[in-house]
Order: structure tokens, then C-alpha cells, then sequence
């Protein structure tokens, strides 16, 4: 069971390192592109992670239930397929209205 | 173990702190908007966590309508800004 534990503090430790990384980048990028590109793909990363470990916890914890994490399984497949679409589609939006990627040297926004 | 989900989900409400910066100081709607989304990912994991921490894992029901509603809402949001209306 220790063993478990440690797996379980392992990627708990990933996913909130991915998820910080990802927020940094979303306060400290100069453009929109280049935040939605840091985040879009860390946040994902690191729900998936987090949702990974709890889920090994709840099979060797709550022996008795084994079939309920089987939601947390689709949880992740559903992150997976959304997240990267939702940020596929606000970029997409923000290229046709016109906003300009940033290029070096100009100022930052 | 039990308290290591509660450091767990502190820290991801500093995440979800930090990411409010943007959706308060932002320029535009579109940093807003993704900053948003940003965090409604984040939350789907607090809910979760704070469900172990609490010992009613059955928070993850909660915690798969939000991922529904913060997918839709963010697509939604994104054709009105591109198109400037949604039923045509």
C-alpha cells in the first residue's frame, strides 16, 4: 500500500507541476497565441494526470465500490477531446476577426 | 494521505488565482474568454480532489456536468465572436 501512495503523490506532484507551468505561461506570455499555446496544451496535461492518480487511489482505497471510477475514465477521455478543441476554436476565432501574432521587438500587451 | 489532497487542492486554488489576473486585467474579450476556460479546467480537478478529501468520491458527478457546461459555453462563445450572431 505504501508503494500505492507513492504513485498516487508521484502524479498528483506532475499534474500540479504541469498545471502551474500552465498558468505562469497564461500571465506571463506577450500575445494571446502564444498564452492560449502555453496553456492550451499544460492544463490539459495536468488535469489528466491529477484525475489519473486519484483514480489509481480509488481502486486500492475503495476496493468495495470498483466499478464508480469508471466516470473518472471518461472524465479524461472528455479533457482529452475538449480542451484542445475549445482552444482550437478561440484561436480559429481570433485569427478571422483580425488580431495580429505578436512579432519581436513590438510592444508587449 | 488524506491531508496530502487538501495541500492538493490549496494549491490548485493559487493556480486558479493566478489565472483570475487574466480574466480581470486582460486586454480584449479573447484573453478573457481562454482564461475562463483555463479555469474551468482547473476547477474540474478541485472539485474532484476536494471529493477524496471529504471521502464522498461521488463529487465527480458534479465535476462531469461542469466539463459539459465549460466545453459548450466556451465553443458558444467563440462562434458569437466570429461569425457576431449564432442562429444563422
Amino acid at each position: 500500500m505504501v508503494i500505492i501512495n507513492i504513485i498516487v503523490t508521484i502524479l498528483l506532484g506532475a499534474g500540479l507541476f504541469f498545471t502551474f507551468v500552465g498558468s505562469i505561461g497564461l500571465l506571463r506570455f506577450p500575445d494571446f497565441y502564444t498564452r492560449l499555446h502555453a496553456t492550451g496544451k499544460c492544463d490539459t496535461l495536468g488535469a489528466g494526470l491529477i484525475i489519473l492518480g486519484l483514480l489509481i487511489y480509488h481502486f486500492f482505497h475503495y476496493s468495495e465500490t470498483p466499478l464508480i471510477p469508471a466516470k473518472l475514465i471518461f472524465l479524461i477521455i472528455f479533457i482529452f477531446i475538449a480542451n484542445p478543441t475549445a482552444t482550437h476554436a478561440l484561436m480559429k476565432a481570433a485569427y478571422q476577426i483580425g488580431i495580429k501574432p505578436w512579432k519581436t521587438g513590438e510592444k508587449r500587451e | 494521505m488524506i491531508s496530502l489532497f487538501l495541500y492538493n487542492g490549496v494549491l490548485i486554488c493559487i493556480a486558479i488565482g493566478l489565472s483570475l489576473y487574466r480574466v480581470i486585467a486582460g486586454p480584449g474579450v479573447f484573453n478573457r474568454t481562454a482564461a475562463a476556460n483555463i479555469i474551468g479546467t482547473k476547477t474540474i480537478t478541485l472539485l474532484i480532489v476536494m471529493g477524496y478529501y471529504f471521502e464522498r468520491p461521488y463529487f465527480f458527478d458534479i465535476s462531469l456536468l461542469y466539463a459539459m457546461i465549460n466545453f459548450i459555453g466556451t465553443l458558444v462563445f467563440a462562434k458569437y465572436l466570429e461569425r457576431g450572431n449564432l442562429w444563422s
